[in-house]
């Protein structure tokens, strides 16, 4: 069997989803044996001419990981789309926006305001931002065009197979690397590397009714290791998120926050998760109502913590940021 | 042309909507703004329900429920009230005006308010202009 041509690609991202596939270890002289790569940045040298050289459809997968923030990105996201046969975008970034896509609570102008300015680690007396093109001496710089909103690649381009995770688990990753070598896959379109049900379903917690009369945070409180953490007031996003990761947080005692995305039948991962914390809700008088939900911090944030992009409305409705 | 804002009212089968189809018999002249949609039970909406609509092209929902204690369905309107609670919240962190999403009580004979609800809704969401100029 010929040898798997195979790109990797990191857009608005962290880094961490190198790592994932860094972090499968030994494994990673199988994939030499199985493949061939033809770009991945964060380890070897490439130059995008390299990739523009090749005839369409050369590369048999790519995937592909962050989101798309600026013209680089969505350049390169075109091009690797036309170049590859198979796309994969790959964690929770390219699949849904990912934490970048937070920024969509904000316009361009407030991002970047923020960032060379307002920060308290900020020092920055010349008021310097960057520009789009410079000149200097030995010619004209350029740097890429920062968009209004943060996208997801599927919202820029087609894409075949989503891997979640923020970043993927590494035995996920794995397998779906065997799996892509095989040939093995399910029809395009489908989520990979995870499972059918909600991770409250894989959850071993004890369940019992949730009603609470308090929300807590873990920075505060420590949970009890054997109850679940929506009954203790902990928000955990267990109900609105897609298992497979092994329930990774919650077994180190700490709340799901949502990074596998929305379970298969939900749109809008927040306001699945909303109504899951509504519901917990304790009272039927409106005051104290109120009084329960106040105590929430950034409900919004943490709804959407990992979906904003991909969700219903995207991110913020202000005049500014149309 | 002046700006017409499109409402979506997703009214509880046993009191709102038979308050809005009073409305009409009682002859009671109010905004035509509203399109209204039946749900069996105010507990029944769902906040991707009200996402959906504005993603669609609504410049604002009207959710009415049975009054506090007369649910036909015993508590849907306190769960539909703790949703909201909490809606409110994350709207008003995606900046779309209170004005716009609106929960409310009506009665299978408060025609009138019913009425006055919508008037009111549709001044307050025409003097805010369309909700999708708003959008990216
Ligand atoms: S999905 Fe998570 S780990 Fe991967 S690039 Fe985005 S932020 Fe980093
Ligand atoms: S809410 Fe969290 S702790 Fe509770 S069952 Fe679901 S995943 Fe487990
Ligand atoms: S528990 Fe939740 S946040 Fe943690 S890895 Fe799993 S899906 Fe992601
Ligand atoms: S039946 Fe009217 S609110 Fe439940």
């Amino acid at each position: 069997m010929a040898k798997l041509k195979l790109a990797l690609y990191w857009a608005a991202a962290c880094g961490g989803c190198d790592v994932a596939v860094l972090d499968i270890n030994e494994r990673i002289l199988k994939v030499a044996e199985l493949a061939d790569l033809l770009l991945w940045p964060v380890a070897l040298d490439f130059k995008y001419r390299h990739v523009e050289a090749m005839p369409d459809g050369h590369i048999d997968v790519c995937l592909f990981n962050g989101a798309v923030r600026n013209s680089e990105n969505e350049h390169v996201a075109r091009l690797l789309r036309k170049k590859s046969k198979v796309l994969v975008a790959f964690g929770s970034c390219a699949y849904m926006g990912g934490i970048p896509g937070l920024a969509n609570f904000f316009s361009r102008r407030e991002v970047l305001q923020h960032v060379y300015s307002d920060t308290a680690s900020t020092v920055n007396p010349g008021g310097t931002v960057p520009l789009e093109k410079v000149r200097i001496p030995a010619g004209e710089l350029e740097l890429p065009t920062f968009f209004q909103r943060v996208r997801t690649l599927d919202q820029v381009v087609l894409v075949d197979y989503y891997l979640p995770g923020c970043p993927p688990v590494v035995d996920q990753v794995w397998a779906v690397i065997e799996a892509i070598a095989a040939g093995n896959l399910p029809p395009p379109g489908s989520v990979v590397g995870a499972s059918d049900s909600a991770l409250c379903d894989e959850c071993e917690r004890k369940k019992d009714e949730k009603k609470i009369k308090q929300f807590r945070s873990v920075a505060t409180y420590r949970p009890d290791p054997e109850t679940c953490l929506l009954e203790q007031g902990v928000i955990c996003c267990g109900p609105a998120t897609r298992a497979g990761c092994g329930a990774k947080c919650v077994k180190a005692n700490m709340p799901c926050r949502g990074c596998y995305g929305p379970p298969p039948g939900v749109t809008d991962q927040g306001a699945k998760m909303l109504s899951a914390v509504a519901s917990v809700v304790d009272s039927d008088d409106p005051a104290e109502v109120e009084r329960i939900i106040s105590q929430i911090q950034d409900p919004a944030g943490t709804f959407y913590r990992f979906s904003l992009p991909s969700s219903l409305l995207n991110g913020a409705h202000r005049k500014e940021i149309a | 042309m002046t700006f017409e804002p499109k409402i979506v009212g997703i009214l509880c089968n046993w009191c709102s909507y038979t308050g809005a189809d009073l409305a009409g018999t009682a002859r009671i002249t109010y905004a035509p703004n509203v399109r209204i949609v039946r749900v069996m039970c105010s507990g029944r909406v769902d906040p991707t329900f009200v996402l959906h609509a504005l993603r669609g092209g609504a410049d604002g929902v009207l959710i009415a429920g049975c009054h506090p204690g007369d649910c036909h369905y015993q508590a849907g309107n306190y769960k539909a009230m703790r949703r909201y609670e909490l809606l409110k919240r994350v709207l008003d962190q995606f900046g779309v005006e209170p004005a716009r999403v609106r929960l409310e009580w009506v009665s299978a004979s408060e025609g009138e308010r019913f009425a006055s609800i919508v008037n009111d809704m549709t001044d307050k969401i025409r003097a805010l202009g369309p909700f999708k100029e708003a959008q990216g």
